[in-house]
């Protein structure tokens, strides 16, 4: 166990470093961002890679989050930890009415049933101007914290970010080895067998549904902390197409994958945003490009990268290279 | 009672629209297994691609009818070139046709602005006529019965025309169809072309209406997707019904329950998933 | 007379309007081994799709042991002893050949909801697991990953993962499809040695094989119940040539 958790805390801690490296917040700021989307990627996971299930709606749990804690925080007037605990209960509740619907079922109609789904609750968010805010969003959410725990400071902020993410991943890379995720995996390359050997299959499907709601929601939560402030385009087809890219271009069913991925995608946006501000274009054609050249994601290619390097020197065994479907 | 008519007569021209543009999709989706996401992006780009010809000074015929050639012939070519390589592979054709739409959308944006314009009817159909005590323009009159001509015209030719009964006997069994000597590879950038340019003439037909703005493809995808879930996907008449379906649910909500009404829109697409989760008229969507 | 293991009473299929099964009733008495003949597309895979609960009957009952399985989904089935191979292939190409039968093993058990600790770790799962491999002669390949074995080893994996249930009544789906001589002789070893108690219900092309193992043959035809008897009478019957050799 020990040398697989070795990188990922290697490269939490470098993480956790960098308010000591850099004095600018942007640094800072830049890797909560990696963090947060990190989590949402992390849940979105365990649909793509493990379950088979491919969701262009991801965005409506860290929406619904958001938007929750924004509005009990703010107009509701909790306070933001009990804002926080109702946002994520509430969103699992809707969650688990959603999976009704969604998990009828797979391949494309699944693709484009999450896409309707996350489209009803961005309508909302747009249109139910009185309660939403409409197209200017809510502004004005609270962080937690205090003396004890100033999470306004950047630093803070990212620490908790951090230790978020590293939830997720011990919770997640303990899942994914675990019987439920090996029979989860098992649901995605022959469910029919499953179902023959005595597992239900929609159970299974609707925990998974059920996790990726669960990250998806913490995600959110912080999303809506960290810029303390929600509008509907965090539920647009876009934002539910960049987890999606972030999993695929790390490598969906990879514990690493949407970590990479995720500072993948958060790097090359904010350097759009920067210098060509055509974050649509490079975002469409990342896509096509990924799809053309590395269809399994930079975490198995690089698996197969090294598994071919290891060809030209004397190994005693061939490599196994670790590969997982993509398609559904 | 003017009220009803003239919003029953907006909901068949919406409708309308909405068949021109999810019966290609549902056409392609049955036949090649595609959820092409880039529909919603095409139709828009059929509606820029129909004002710059109208701006250029030829009418609006004219511009209809190269709108629709040019997005179909572009749908050719991404069939042939790209999407023929990811054939049966679900995820990988998802991300393809959803990155395509990025594309093509922030290439409408680069070229054309941000601000919506509108794309002005043919002269000869501007204007209004009274039907009982409603006005109603004249144009939406000719949006209706143009839909209903395309859904006669595509029923014609799948049903009673050699090439239908092949687009037919490929969605039943693509090898089956191949066995007794349909060329499936024809057939599929074929049908591309012919979903493709639908979704252009779209595009071109519905701008007088719906005007032409940046964000129209992110509007009427969903749209689009609702219908084909609502009536199953490769279904002529399913993509017919849920299209009017959607157009009266949608505009009469507008009305009725503006702040809800994207909501309610959603309404009947759960109801039927839970009875049917393969659509109204479909197959199994898995 | 005892009451039969698998009972099937008027059983029909239809596939939008066609008969794949017709009307078809059979009582398969505990320990028999039963062997289903026809040609292609005689409604043999239909009916053991319709007894495993991959699709519902239009019309009539399946009882196991006095139970109905009429309305159960697959996995009640499963419970009740009922286990199934299927004729293509339907393994978990990316886990080792061990990994298979650990999953199908813990597809009854209530630690297959566990979350936490891993998989690998339960030693009493895969210690099972070996002992079932051992029977089918995969001992030695328990840890290599299905994709990278042969496939008579994944014919054999087939069936173990069947036994895996500790079947009462084993369905067995064409287990000798694509083998060679020896691999044949494998498996024909391993069915012989199937505990006496377990029903076998066997679909085979391999008349040699067949005819050795059952005691029992029903022939299929067109969906039909052509003739039902003992290897004798199925073999002395004019309609079994009739079936293979006539329309």
């Amino acid at each position: 166990m020990s040398p697989r958790i070795l990188p990922f805390i290697m490269v939490l801690a470098a993480m956790a470093m960098v308010p000591l490296v850099s004095t600018s917040p942007f640094y800072v700021n830049l890797t909560s961002q990696v963090a947060i989307a990190a989590i949402g990627a992390l849940g979105l996971n365990v649909l793509v890679g493990h379950a088979g299930l491919n969701s262009l709606g991801f965005a409506v749990f860290p929406g619904l989050t958001a938007y929750l804690v924004a509005w009990l925080s703010t107009v509701g007037g909790f306070d933001p930890v009990p804002a926080a605990l109702l946002a994520i209960g509430g969103t699992l509740a809707a969650s688990m009415l959603f999976a009704l619907v969604a998990l009828r079922t797979t391949g494309l109609g699944f693709v484009m049933i999450t896409m309707a789904l996350c489209q009803i609750v961005w309508g909302a968010a747009y249109r139910w101007t009185s309660v939403t805010g409409g197209d200017n969003g809510l502004s004005g959410v609270p962080r937690p914290g205090g003396a004890v725990l100033p999470l306004e400071r950047p630093e803070w902020f990212l620490w908790l970010c951090l230790c978020v993410l590293a939830l997720a991943l011990l919770q997640l890379g303990r899942f994914f080895d675990s019987p439920l995720g090996v029979a989860l995996r098992g649901t995605r390359d022959q469910p029919r067998r499953m179902s023959a050997v005595g597992y239900d299959v929609w159970r299974i499907r609707f925990v998974a549904w059920m996790l990726a709601a669960g990250w998806g929601a913490a995600a959110g939560l912080l999303y809506a902390w960290y810029h303390q402030f929600v509008s509907p385009h965090m539920m647009a087809v876009t934002a539910s197409a960049e987890v999606l890219l972030m999993v695929v271009a790390g490598g969906a069913g990879t514990l690493a994958g949407p970590l990479i991925g995720a500072a993948l995608v958060v790097l090359l946006k904010n350097l759009a945003s920067i210098w060509i501000d055509r974050w649509m274009m490079l975002l469409g054609v990342t896509f096509v490009v990924i799809v053309l050249l590395m269809p399994d994601g930079i975490v198995p290619g690089l698996g197969r990268l090294t598994a071919w390097l290891r060809r030209f020197r004397p190994a005693p065994a061939p490599a196994l290279v670790p590969r997982e479907r993509t398609d559904g | 009672m003017a009220f009803w008519i003239s919003q029953s007569l907006n909901a068949l021209a919406l409708g309308g629209l909405l068949f021109m543009l999810a019966s290609g999709f549902s056409l392609i989706f049955g036949l090649m297994r595609v959820a092409n996401l880039a529909h919603g992006a095409l139709f828009m780009l059929g509606a820029y691609l129909g004002l710059a010809v109208v701006k250029a000074g030829f009418g609006f015929w004219v511009a209809a009818a190269s709108a629709a050639v040019a997005v179909g012939l572009f749908g050719g070519v991404l069939e042939r070139t790209l999407l023929r390589r990811l054939a049966g592979r679900t995820l990988p054709q998802v991300l393809l046709t959803l990155g395509l739409a990025f594309i093509i959308a922030d290439a409408c944006l680069m070229l054309w602005g941000g601000d919506p314009m509108r794309l002005p009817p043919p002269p000869e159909l501007s204007g209004a006529v009274r039907i009982g005590d409603a006005v109603f323009p004249r144009y939406r009159l000719f949006v209706i019965g143009a839909s209903a001509a395309v859904a006669l015209g595509l029923w014609l030719l799948v049903e009673r025309t050699r090439a239908g009964a092949m687009i037919r006997a490929a969605v039943d069994d693509v090898g089956m169809a191949r066995a007794i000597g349909v060329s499936a590879s024809t057939l599929f950038t074929a049908v591309f072309c012919l979903g493709t340019a639908l979704a252009g003439l779209g595009g071109v037909i519905g701008g007088p209406i719906l005007s032409v703005y940046p964000t129209l493809d992110q509007d009427m995808l969903p749209l689009a997707l609702l219908v084909v879930i609502l009536g199953g996907a490769g279904s002529l008449i399913g993509a017919f019904v849920g299209a009017y379906a959607i157009g009266f649910i949608y505009t009469f909500g507008q009305v009725l329950v503006p702040d809800l009404a994207y909501v309610i829109l959603f309404l009947p697409m759960i109801a039927v998933l839970s009875v049917a989760p393969q659509g109204l008229f479909g197959r199994r969507l898995g | 007379m005892a009451e039969p293991a698998l009972h099937i009473a008027g059983l029909s299929k239809q596939f939008g309007g066609l008969p794949a099964v017709s009307d078809v009733s059979l009582a398969i008495m505990p320990g028999e081994r039963h062997l289903l003949l026809g040609p292609n597309g005689a409604g043999k895979t239909t009916l053991f799709n319709l007894i495993c609960g991959d699709l519902a009957p239009t019309l009539g009952s399946i009882r196991l042991f006095g139970a109905e399985l009429v309305g159960l989904p697959p996995r009640k089935r499963t419970a009740f002893g009922l286990a199934r191979t299927y004729q293509i292939l339907t393994l978990f190409p990316h886990e080792t050949i061990c990994r298979n039968v650990m999953l199908a093993l813990n597809g009854l058990k209530a630690g297959k909801w566990g979350t936490w600790r891993a998989f690998e770790a339960n030693r009493a799962l895969r210690a099972e697991a070996m002992a079932i491999l051992d029977r089918v002669r995969l001992a030695d390949l328990a840890d290599r990953p299905v994709s990278q074995t042969a496939y008579g080893d994944r014919r054999r994996l087939e069936i173990a993962m069947a036994l895996a249930l500790s079947p009462r009544v084993l369905l067995l789906d064409e287990p000798l499809a694509g083998l060679s001589r020896d691999e044949r002789v494998t498996v024909q070893d391993l069915l012989a040695n199937l505990p006496p108690d377990v029903t076998v219900v066997l679909i085979e092309h391999d008349m040699d094989v067949a005819l050795a193992f059952a005691e029992r043959i029903t022939l299929l035809h067109h969906g039909r119940v052509v003739a039902t008897g003992s290897r004798a009478e199925i073999a002395a019957d004019p309609r079994t040539r009739e079936v293979y050799l006539g329309a």
